[in-house]
């Protein structure tokens, strides 16, 4: 099992759907975020490209915030989501240090936070709550070990790319292009 | 070309606009962590070679510096920690992969023997010292007795103490001024630099201070020599890796690296140990000072422009 998210930049609108839908799930702290949205302007007028893409912990199948935890708070999850134990976080943030899409965050009450791919919804077979609410429905949340899975064949139809492979942590948020 | 970048829903301190997670406590800590992990080093390196005799200060006095150095970079550690009652799960289990659990474990093993090896020699050093115990005495003539055996132990420790400063922050492959595997050996060499200078600085005897001073100016060298490669690896790198050197190559830190780290930490002092021994006289806590604050600046920036530096955006 190999959990992932494709998301199709060519039907984002930024709408920051995803993002409140997020806080509001997981009670998110205010003034914090566990997804986000991204604009990128490239060129220069008249000859001007934007990219829309809703980011979030990218699950990596590397990943170096696992790797570099002194107590193994940070954990792979059935299906490569990787969650953080609060009881055995100790708030030294090597974890947010060593993640290239910054996308951990100290929770006020000193423990690491981050998406979880919504867990406690997918055990229930739930999409993760950002996927779910998405109105221009470009966000595809499934299991690409599976090859009749949704995500599977979006991916297999679509050119995609991901963020700062070069970073070498596999991530698993596909964006479509 | 990227010509603009909007994030919206995304406004996290410390994080946003730049990382600027690790403060003022971690830097501190890798300077005296490094610095004690240096005057541990000579201490059992110049036991093992039996030359306790002609290097007191190495081997008796200054040591008892390292047991401070020690606490306070474990007081800083624990000041870091942002989910502080649970720092204990530190030693619930040992990970491998991660420095952070290497140098906790080590820390835990080389501070009490630090403090073992300064209660060895507390009799040699404050005349007519007593243990109140049986137990104390019978325990230090145990220690006097295997005292070369403890001298490996710590020379293996406190390399890997030294070392691990810097290898903590190069296993951070998202932040490329600090993800150079050269990075490790530089925070050993200035840590043993650091430790060298602070015994030059408390010894009394000639020779002694000739030793050291040479030893002293022979990792200056080899610093300097490890920060070219450092920025020639950075320079033949990916782009990532180009822009985190240029930092320091006319970027923001351009100034306090130069002037802090390469010219008042290393070279004035070297040129001054260089004096020294051409039997120009120089103060001795001139150059000591320079090293131990060029190490200190050198670990500050390190720590705040590694933050800096990054994939995306």
């Amino acid at each position: 099992m190999r959990y992932a998210m494709a998301i199709d930049t060519l039907k984002c609108v930024g709408c920051s759907d995803c993002v409140v839908a997020c806080q509001l799930e997981n009670d998110v702290p205010i003034g914090y975020c566990r997804d986000w949205i991204t604009e990128t302007v490239d060129g220069s007028y008249p000859n001007v490209e934007i990219e829309l893409r809703s980011e979030r912990c990218n699950h990596c199948d590397n990943s170096p915030c696992v790797r570099c935890c002194p107590t193994g708070a940070s954990h792979f999850e059935e299906g490569g989501i990787v969650v953080v134990t609060k009881n055995e976080c100790i708030g030294c943030a090597a974890c947010i240090e060593s993640c290239p899409y910054d996308a951990r965050y100290s929770h006020p009450d000193g423990y690491v936070d981050k998406c979880t791919f919504c867990i406690h919804r997918v055990r229930e077979g739930l999409n993760p709550a950002c996927v779910s609410v998405c109105p221009t429905k470009c966000m595809y949340f499934g299991d690409l070990d599976d090859s009749n899975s949704e995500i599977t064949n979006v991916l297999k139809n679509r050119k995609f790319k991901t963020l700062a492979p070069e970073a070498g942590t596999k991530p698993q948020i596909y964006y479509l292009i | 070309m990227k010509e603009e970048l909007f994030a919206s829903g995304r406004n996290i301190p410390n994080i946003d606009p730049y990382l600027n997670v690790w403060h003022w406590q971690i830097p501190l800590y890798l300077f005296l962590g490094g610095l004690a992990a240096g005057i541990l080093f000579f201490a059992a390196i110049f036991t093992i070679m039996g030359k306790d005799k002609e290097m007191p200060t190495v081997v008796k006095k200054a040591p008892i510096i390292a047991p401070f150095a020690l606490i306070l970079g474990l007081i800083a550690l624990f000041l870091d920690l942002k989910h502080k009652l649970f720092f204990w799960q530190l030693y619930t289990t040992f990970r491998i992969t991660s420095p952070m659990s290497w140098g906790a474990w080590v820390l835990m093993a080389i501070t009490p023997l630090s403090m073992i090896w300064v209660a060895s020699y507390m009799k040699e050093l404050v005349p007519g010292w007593r243990w109140k115990m049986n137990l104390l005495e019978n325990f230090e003539s145990f220690v006097i007795k295997n005292r070369i055996w403890l001298a490996w132990i710590i020379v293996v420790l406190s390399v890997i103490l030294g070392i691990y400063t810097g290898i903590l922050l190069s296993a951070f492959n998202a932040r490329p001024l600090w993800n150079t595997s050269i990075l490790g050996p530089l925070f050993l060499v200035s840590g043993l630099s650091t430790g060298a200078a602070t015994v030059l600085l408390l010894s009394k005897s000639a020779t002694e201070r000739r030793t050291m001073s040479r030893i002293d100016l022979l990792l200056i060298v080899i610093e300097l020599f490890f920060i070219t490669h450092m920025i020639m690896g950075f320079q033949a790198a990916s782009q990532v890796q180009i822009d985190a050197a240029q930092l320091f190559l006319g970027g923001q830190f351009t100034v306090s690296f130069w002037v802090f780290v390469i010219f008042l930490g290393l070279v004035i002092p070297a040129a001054m140990e260089v004096l020294e021994l051409l039997d120009f006289h120089i103060p001795v806590a001139i150059p000591v000072i320079l090293v131990l604050l060029g190490g200190l600046m050198f670990r500050f920036i390190m720590v705040e422009a590694g933050q800096i530096t990054r994939y995306l955006y």
